[in-house]
């Protein structure tokens, strides 16, 4: 794997299904009674956010607690970046402080790879969402989620998503989610179709390793995994479509459109879900609906990730095999 | 009376001949120039090397008044003669705005006071650079200056019914309008060119159409008042196609190229660095191909370098907060080597002309861009076009340093730069 994790791109097959078994491991220490490894005692971990993310940096939070690492949580919320200083002041007073890895929320696009490559710092840089760029711990929690429903939790380990068809929809064009999904999903093996209204697809989009579709109907009776976009009110204004009710009608998931969906197929949402538009309540509530289990299987892959890239040697989990040992 | 022998030079690239500068003038050119005539004279042995025309550039940006941490008029013209330029005009687009008669005035005067490079502003069309309200161009053709360029650049003039009327008015005394060609609702929070490397990288989109849509409205707006209308930084294989257009119309339009769309595409993006970030975009390797035809076969009258100075802080920091430009003087002529000279696009008589002859023509700088021989001002540029190196921003003469090409190697090396018969440039270095 390479030091830092910038995009889903940069990540192989292997790296991707090694990240997710790791997961697995680290998903059941959230099953023990203490909830805690040593893992990254002694180290020290910065959340550097310059995008309020509240969901995001608990999760991460999280992860790191449960790997025993100190925690530095920098909300940059209010300092404007437009001077453009504050992200290479801020890295080096990190670097200064012997932090042993960042992670990263920031608006602009490419951020987290000016940081992890314009010599600032030394430190593992850790995405955590870019602008519209790339979101990859999002890929892997969802692919992770996708694994444990559509394989089973170990039935799943050392398997990629080869051959499921995975749909994503709703605003491609601002969305970093789906960016790092296409990319992780066709390093899996799954064949991944973008629906959204052709505004809300990029300029370019026809070299991603994709298909695109403006029918969702159309699409929904071959998806294994349905992905659902948030959709943001600003973009109403902007003329990407005309109405709340007609974007409603052509690309939101209702009961109706669910049924379309074979048996086993999951509806997905990275959160927060806004009822009503891209999602009714009926599907969000319904068994097939995963985004509750995504929010817990990101700590577990945040998890992964954080040990991946900073652990190393030791077996990240020691003691579950001694608890294996002790079943015998 | 001083006296400067140039020995051997390859006139435009041509055969070898002797050029006698005496005192602000060219006194004589031929081969084996007699004893008597150069006596006394200081001899420089230019052999194998290129003698040019002082290069002229139609779009400099000196940021003085007002930024005058990026560059000054004394910074940037040491950088353009540098890269052996006699004249520059600078851009309107200051602080405070040149919209006046004072501020142009000004700039024209620190020009000649430093007397690196004859510094000829460009006025702004509208004040304050708004689009509202015309300013007053009248005025700034009347001043010491002698404003004949005005541009809005760095914005568009976007409003069809003012670049209308600034069109038609400065017919009244033979002026040009040059047009940095951008939609602005097309190009709302545009970061780099809109394709296929933005669609990956999340970055907004600056789409071709933004430019060509401008384009298409101005020669037609040229067209239809009987005006002449000059496109800035052209920038992509559209744009070509439309002023080709225009000018089997017999429409008064003239356009220019920078170098560094010449040379530099969109993948650069990928690194993130802001050293890459220029306005108009870097676009694809379909559009520099189309560009380098165009200004081969004349399509594209000039190479203009919108040498746009920036401190380092502007741009070591990330993407979207970095300031949009590069710097061009010191390696415009290396550049155009590279990707016109070196690939058998152009020779280096046609350089003069895309270089010298018509930016010179264009923005009616007198005295600039003209031929090679006796009785001509002695405005003169000696080329080492054998020369091979690596950019090094470290010597450059510009206050900023935010060059696209630190470390390339690129061709040619500027070794004289003669103003008016004055020596600014000796070695490859400021006299
Ligand atoms: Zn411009």
């Amino acid at each position: 794997m390479k030091r830092h994790l910038i995009s889903a791109a940069d990540l192989t097959r292997d790296d991707a299904v090694l990240i997710l078994d790791t997961a697995e491991e680290m998903a059941r220490v959230a099953d023990r009674p203490i909830k805690k490894l040593p893992t990254l005692r002694g180290r020290t971990v910065c959340n550097l956010f310059f995008e309020d993310s509240t969901r995001t940096r608990i999760s991460f939070e999280a992860a790191e607690k449960r790997l025993s690492a100190d925690v530095i949580n920098f909300a940059a919320k209010g300092s404007s970046v437009s001077k453009g200083e504050s992200l290479k002041d801020t890295a080096q007073t990190l670097e200064a402080m012997g932090v042993d890895a960042v992670v990263i929320r920031h608006s602009a696009s490419g951020a987290p790879y000016r940081l992890a490559t314009s010599g600032w710092i030394d430190a593992p840089v850790i995405n955590a969402g870019d602008g519209t760029h790339q979101h990859p711990t999002q890929a892997l929690l969802d692919a992770f989620t996708m694994r444990r429903r559509l394989i089973g939790p170990d039935a799943g380990l050392g398997q990629d998503l080869g051959g499921r068809r995975i749909t994503i929809v709703g605003d491609v064009l601002h969305s970093r989610v789906a960016r790092s999904n296409v990319d992780l999903l066709h390093t899996l093996g799954a064949e991944v179709t973008l629906v959204a209204p052709p505004t809300l697809v990029p300029v370019g989009v026809e070299t991603w390793p994709c298909e695109v579709s403006y029918d969702l109907d159309s699409v929904l009776p071959k998806s294994d995994a349905v992905m659902m976009l948030r959709v943001q009110r600003e973009r109403m204004n902007a003329a990407f479509f005309p109405t709340e009710r007609e974007y409603s009608r052509r690309y939101g998931l209702d009961g109706d459109r669910m049924a379309r969906m074979p048996e086993h197929a999951l509806v997905m949402h990275p959160g927060p879900m806004v009822r009503g538009m891209e999602i009714t309540a009926e599907v969000a509530d319904s068994g097939r609906c995963t985004a509750v289990e995504q929010v817990a299987n990101g700590v577990s892959i945040r998890m992964a990730v954080l040990y991946l890239l900073l652990g190393g040697n030791e077996p990240a989990v020691s003691s579950p095999r001694t608890d294996r040992t002790e079943e015998k | 009376m001083s006296k400067i022998l140039i020995r051997g030079a390859k006139v435009l690239g041509g055969e070898p001949q002797d050029v006698l500068i005496t005192d602000e003038t060219i006194t004589a050119v031929g081969t084996d120039l007699t004893v008597s005539s150069a006596e006394g004279a200081q001899v420089i042995e230019a052999d194998g090397k290129i003698l040019l025309p002082g290069l002229v550039d139609l779009h400099t940006h000196l940021r003085e008044p007002g930024r005058e941490d990026s560059e000054t008029v004394l910074t940037g013209t040491r950088a353009a003669a540098s890269g052996g330029y006699t004249a520059v005009f600078a851009m309107a687009n200051t602080f405070p705005v040149a919209d006046t008669a004072g501020v142009v005035e000004q700039v024209y005067r620190l020009g000649q006071e430093h007397g690196y490079c004859d510094v000829q502003p460009i006025g702004a069309v509208t004040v304050g650079l708004e689009g509202k309200k015309l300013a007053e161009l009248g005025a700034m053709h009347e001043s010491a200056a002698g404003v004949t360029v005005f541009s809005d650049d760095g914005k568009c003039v976007d409003d069809a019914v003012i670049m209308r009327r600034a069109l038609e008015y400065v017919k009244a005394f033979g002026g040009v309008v040059a047009q940095h060609a951008q939609e602005p609702r097309l190009t709302e929070g545009a970061q780099m060119n809109e394709g296929v490397v933005s669609a990956e990288l999340g970055l907004g989109g600056w789409p071709a159409v933004a430019e060509e849509s401008i384009i298409a409205r101005d020669v037609l707006l040229a067209e239809h008042v009987g005006s002449r209308v000059h496109i800035c930084h052209l920038s992509t294989a559209g744009s070509v196609e439309i002023v080709r257009w225009a000018k089997s119309r017999g429409i008064d339009v003239t356009a220019e190229v920078t170098p560094h769309h010449l040379l530099l595409t969109d993948e650069l993006v990928r690194t993130y660095n802001p050293v890459y970030k220029v306005n108009p975009p870097l676009r694809t390797e379909r559009d520099v191909m189309a560009l380098r035809e165009a200004l081969a076969d004349g399509t594209i009258d000039i190479v203009a370098t919108d040498h746009a100075p920036h401190p380092h802080e502007d741009k070591d920091c990330e993407w979207a907060a970095a300031a949009m430009g590069m710097v061009g003087l010191e390696t415009a002529l290396s550049v155009v080597q590279r990707t016109m000279v070196d690939t058998g696009l152009l020779t280096w008589a046609d350089v003069a002309d895309r270089m010298s002859f018509a930016p010179a023509r264009i923005g009616q700088a007198t005295g600039h861009g003209r031929p090679i021989s006796a009785g001509e001002p002695a405005n003169l540029t000696l080329v080492d076009s054998a020369y091979r190196g690596e950019v090094d921003p470290a010597g450059f003469a510009s206050r900023s340093r935010n060059t696209p090409y630190e470390g390339r190697e690129l061709p040619g090396r500027i070794t004289h730069t003669f103003l008016r018969g004055r020596a600014t440039v000796v070695d490859g270095k400021l006299a």
